[in-house]
């Protein structure tokens, strides 16, 4: 009995040595990260940029916990979700009125730096989406410090890699912050996160005075069926070159051919009005990186090839042969899409019918 | 007294400021210069920020419909920014400052959003505008924060990603672009509110404008003088080519288009 208390009280010394130890490293050398995920809810779900950005920010070095912060009126329900999977440590949540609708931005900023100066978080980040391009920056301009966007790797814990120039060079940059603030690009990092027994601590926080100056009118959303753009396994684009929105269809009908596909759109055919923005592939719209991408009727021009380079495979089909498509396509087809399209479909129909 | 209030109100008096900024031309094939350290900008073509010429645009449509009184342009960085001061102004902007920075300042990665931000908090303090309008990115730092930072400095609302503005009664009804499509949301100004593609096209500066801009007056600021730590706190260690992506074929046919793809198991 007495060799067992010993060696217990002794395994007891030893955690608390470390311990101790753990918290003066910490506070003299701050070696452990302590990150805040500024999450995002969608579809009644986790976004899956929110889960990609779990992942990054485990990859920061001596990352001793991930938070993950989460607003809105079904924000419980998925705190208790979130609290589920594996790298998560601790999830608050705060489900008042002015946090409804994917936030107003300013109020949730708010709550992100109330968050972070209690929390004495050393790295704030979130998933790239329109929501986050529009909160985060706001968070590092109330505390004062710079922010790293739209990060493609996690170097440590204060080094990150981005692309500028639409993606035509990419820099190593070091952030010499106390906070690193920085938003990451989630075709970067994986969303499948495992879930856990030993799940996180959920708190629930009091909202701050609401921001008087801004007020929601209306989400003017598209309707889409299908998966979405940023997470499909395969994108099927369309560029000016389908000439109107009514051949657009043209392409649905292949999408919905191929295994989880989603359509996609360059800018001029977003611009022309031939579909809506929400499909805009491209520097300043969505990037993603399927597995495949099939570009129909787009010349390739750099601030769309900036949206989807990072596709493993690429696959043009345009009528003309000097299309700069054709020099990032792994696969290139010189023919008329209204042509090549309809037969493409076909045989992939005949195939899905023998096969059966 | 009441022809006065009459004619108060008939004329607005909304003063619009409107940061831009000097890229390289989005034409332009950019090439990643040997030391590591930055892009080659020798002897290339420099142009107005496309999404701050389109805010440009805006704030010169507000004035032509009488919502706007006052446009002013600024810009950060070294001598030659006055170039585009000058374009903006041949546009209709009414007056212009110019931050003078070092000449060897390298305003693509050494001038960041902070300090931008930190220095437009002082030029709003000092110009006291009821709108500042600006782009939503610049096309070679691609960081998209700038107008957010300024607006969480001075506690102003924020309307991101404009598509469409309109201005009635102190207020500012902006539809933004979103992931999901767009939202539609009402701002109290002052407020910032950042460019989308989608807001407008910008007019092209008739030669007529652009000799009676030269009388147009552009104030200089040294930028030390404004107090700012406008160091960078972003260190750039290395700055590369993007991995190349090995060169593709061409197949002859749809039937081999298809058998590559099932090969690929694509599909």
């Amino acid at each position: 009995v007495f060799t067992c208390l010993g060696s217990v009280f002794g395994i007891m010394l030893r955690n608390c040595a470390v311990r101790v130890q753990r918290k003066w490293l910490h506070a003299h050398f701050n070696r452990y990260a302590s990150s805040l995920v500024v999450g995002e809810i969608s579809n009644g779900t986790l976004a899956d940029s929110t889960k990609s950005c779990i992942t990054a920010a485990t990859q920061i070095a001596n990352n001793e916990s991930v938070s993950v912060l989460l607003t809105g009126t079904e924000s419980e329900r998925v705190a208790n979700e979130t609290a589920k999977l594996q790298p998560v440590c601790k999830v608050f949540y705060c489900d008042s009125q002015q946090y409804t609708s994917n936030g107003l931005t300013e109020n949730v900023a708010d709550l992100v730096c109330s968050v972070v100066e209690q929390g004495n978080f050393s790295h704030v980040l979130g998933g790239t989406s329109s929501f986050i391009r529009d909160v985060i920056p706001r968070c590092a301009g109330i505390l004062d410090v710079s922010q790293v966007s739209d990060c493609t790797k996690i170097v440590d814990e204060s080094t990150f890699q981005r692309a500028i120039y639409a993606g035509n060079a990419i820099c190593s940059v070091r952030s010499n912050e106390a906070i690193k603030v920085l938003t990451v690009r989630p075709t970067a990092f994986a969303c499948d996160l495992e879930q856990t027994s030993d799940v996180a601590s959920v708190e629930k926080l009091e909202p701050l005075p609401a921001f008087d100056g801004k007020q929601f009118i209306a989400d003017e959303l598209v309707a889409s069926s299908g998966p979405s753009l940023t997470s499909a396994d395969a994108v099927v684009s369309g560029g000016r070159g389908m000439k109107n929105g009514e051949n657009f269809q043209m392409l649905q009908t292949l999408c919905e051919l191929i295994p989880d596909c989603a359509m996609g759109a360059s800018r001029a055919a977003v611009d022309a009005g031939f579909v809506s923005n929400d499909l805009q592939v491209g520097q300043t719209g969505k990037c993603v990186a399927p597995n495949m991408y099939l570009a129909v009727g787009i010349s390739g021009a750099i601030q769309h090839v900036a949206g989807m380079k990072d596709s493993k495979l690429i696959f043009a089909i345009n009528n003309d042969p000097e299309a700069p498509i054709f020099s990032i396509a792994d696969y290139g087809l010189v023919a008329d899409l209204f042509d090549a399209v309809p037969k493409l479909t076909e045989i992939i129909q005949n195939n899905k019918a023998a096969a059966k | 007294f009441f022809i006065y209030f009459k004619v108060q109100s008939a004329n607005a008096i909304m003063k619009v400021l409107i940061p831009i900024k000097r890229v390289i031309d989005y034409t332009v094939k950019i090439r990643v210069r040997p030391d590591k350290k930055g892009v080659d900008k020798k002897a290339v073509k420099m142009s107005m920020n496309p999404f701050c010429e389109i805010a440009v645009e805006e704030a010169i449509r507000m004035k032509e419909a009488k919502i706007a009184s006052e446009l002013v342009a600024v810009t950060i960085g070294p001598t030659k920014c006055n170039e585009q001061l000058r374009t903006a102004m041949a546009m209709g902007i009414d007056r212009a400052i110019h931050i003078k920075t070092a000449d060897a300042l390298e305003t693509d990665i050494h001038l960041q959003p902070l300090a931008v931000s930190r220095i437009l908090a002082q030029i709003v303090q000092k110009e006291t505008p009821q709108l500042v309008l600006l782009g939503k990115q610049s096309i070679d730092d691609d960081s998209n924060q700038v107008a957010q930072m300024l607006a969480g400095r001075l506690r102003w609302p924020q309307a991101t990603f404009a598509s469409s503005i309109t201005v009635a009664d102190d207020k500012a009804e902006v539809l933004r672009e979103v992931d999901g499509g767009a939202q539609r949301v009402s701002v109290s100004l002052p407020a910032v509110i950042s460019t989308d593609l989608r807001l407008n096209e910008p007019r092209f500066a008739t030669l007529q404008n652009i000799m009676k801009a030269r009388k147009k007056p552009i104030e200089e600021i040294a930028v030390d003088e404004l107090g700012i730590n406008i160091e960078p706190t972003l260190e750039y260690l290395e700055i590369v080519d993007p991995p190349v992506r090995k060169g593709g074929v061409f197949v002859d046919s749809v039937q081999e288009l298809f058998d590559k793809m099932k090969q690929h198991e694509c599909l």
